[in-house]
């Protein structure tokens, strides 16, 4: 168990790192850095004219739809990877579940593909 | 206090933190930061468990692709949130009876708190058995011992992904597309068709 946690140590050195050195720039650039405060400094530019409408518009659906897939397919590594740890191990059964379960998404993905869900337009 | 529980105490904090974040902070993009912020201390808590694989699907699935779907839909949703929140004040009081009644049945499930006899609290990542090599363990377990759920598991993944497409893809019939094995079966000699016109005549 601390074994285990001495092995996290770089890690989370490196968090430290990481956090000091976000942390710094941001209060550096409050310390150090010229501070003129101006409305129009803050508002909308758009080429020179005054903005047209709200930066918040309707977006495609279909960012979501990639965004939906690329989670889906996440998930399928994610059960990919105790069974590639494990692999040595594992009895008949194990690797050819694992097999169905590929199959299974593979018919998912071939129906994707067949429907053009990746192309965009 | 060891280092152990004092990044415990960090990584809580953080994670209270971005958690209360969440709730309070103004654009709702900067409150999926701070879930985002809040997914990342709680795989540093699963890591200080000893659940190192809990631990990097928490950062894998949660902070690389449900965050960002989060995201996609504070983005997408055109709705003006300080309306929103004007709106909210009305439901004020039935938000304030539903908090009491979470409270109230968290201070009762921590009132009948009772560890059973001979369990250890602090021994969990070792009870899988083979150490602490806690994928490795989840990799012998998953796949034979509890097949149907496994295969359960994958039968969802592929109804999400069909119902997704049949929800949300339309196909526009008005455009171009590229056909990329029309292009290449397309034979160059036939594409070119040469005419030797004679002068003063038309074609």
């Amino acid at each position: 168990m601390d074994d285990l946690l001495r092995n996290y140590l770089p890690v989370l050195i490196f968090l430290a790192i990481a956090v000091v050195m976000g942390a710094g720039m941001v209060l550096a650039a409050v310390v150090v850095a010229p501070h003129d405060p101006d409305p129009e400094k803050l508002s909308a530019y758009e080429c020179g004219f005054n903005a047209f409408d709200d930066a918040r518009m309707k977006f495609d659906i279909r960012f979501y739809l990639v965004s939906i897939l690329f989670i889906i397919f996440d998930l399928e590594v994610a059960f990919l990877f105790p069974w590639a740890v494990a692999f040595g191990a594992l009895s008949v059964a194990a690797f050819w579940s694992m097999m169905i379960f590929l199959i299974v998404l593979t018919v998912g993905f071939a129906y994707e593909w067949k429907k053009g869900a990746l192309e965009w337009e | 206090m060891t280092a152990v529980d004092f990044t415990f105490l960090l990584f809580s904090i953080t994670l209270i933190c971005g958690g209360l974040f969440t709730v309070i902070s103004r654009s709702p993009v900067h409150s999926v930061l701070w879930l985002i912020l809040a997914f990342l201390s709680g795989a540093g808590l699963m890591v200080l468990l000893g659940a190192e694989f809990v631990a990097m699907l928490l950062i894998i699935v949660y902070v690389g692709a449900v965050a960002v779907l989060f995201l996609f839909v504070v983005m997408m949703l055109d709705v003006d949130f300080a309306v929103l929140r004007a709106e909210m004040a009305k439901s004020l009081p039935l938000a304030l009876v539903i908090a009491l009644v979470l409270v109230i049945q968290l201070v009762m499930v921590f009132g009948n708190w009772q560890t059973g006899a001979g369990v250890v609290m602090n021994d969990l990542p070792n009870s899988v058995g083979a150490g602490p090599h806690n994928t490795a363990s989840i990799g012998l377990l998953l796949y034979d011992k509890y097949f149907l759920l496994f295969q359960l598991a994958g039968l969802i993944l592929l109804v999400s992904m069909i119902g997704a497409i049949v929800l949300t893809l339309r196909h526009r019939r008005d455009i171009k597309r590229q056909d990329i094995l029309a292009q290449m079966y397309r034979d160059p000699v036939k594409a070119l068709d040469m005419h030797d016109i004679k002068p003063g005549q038309g074609l």
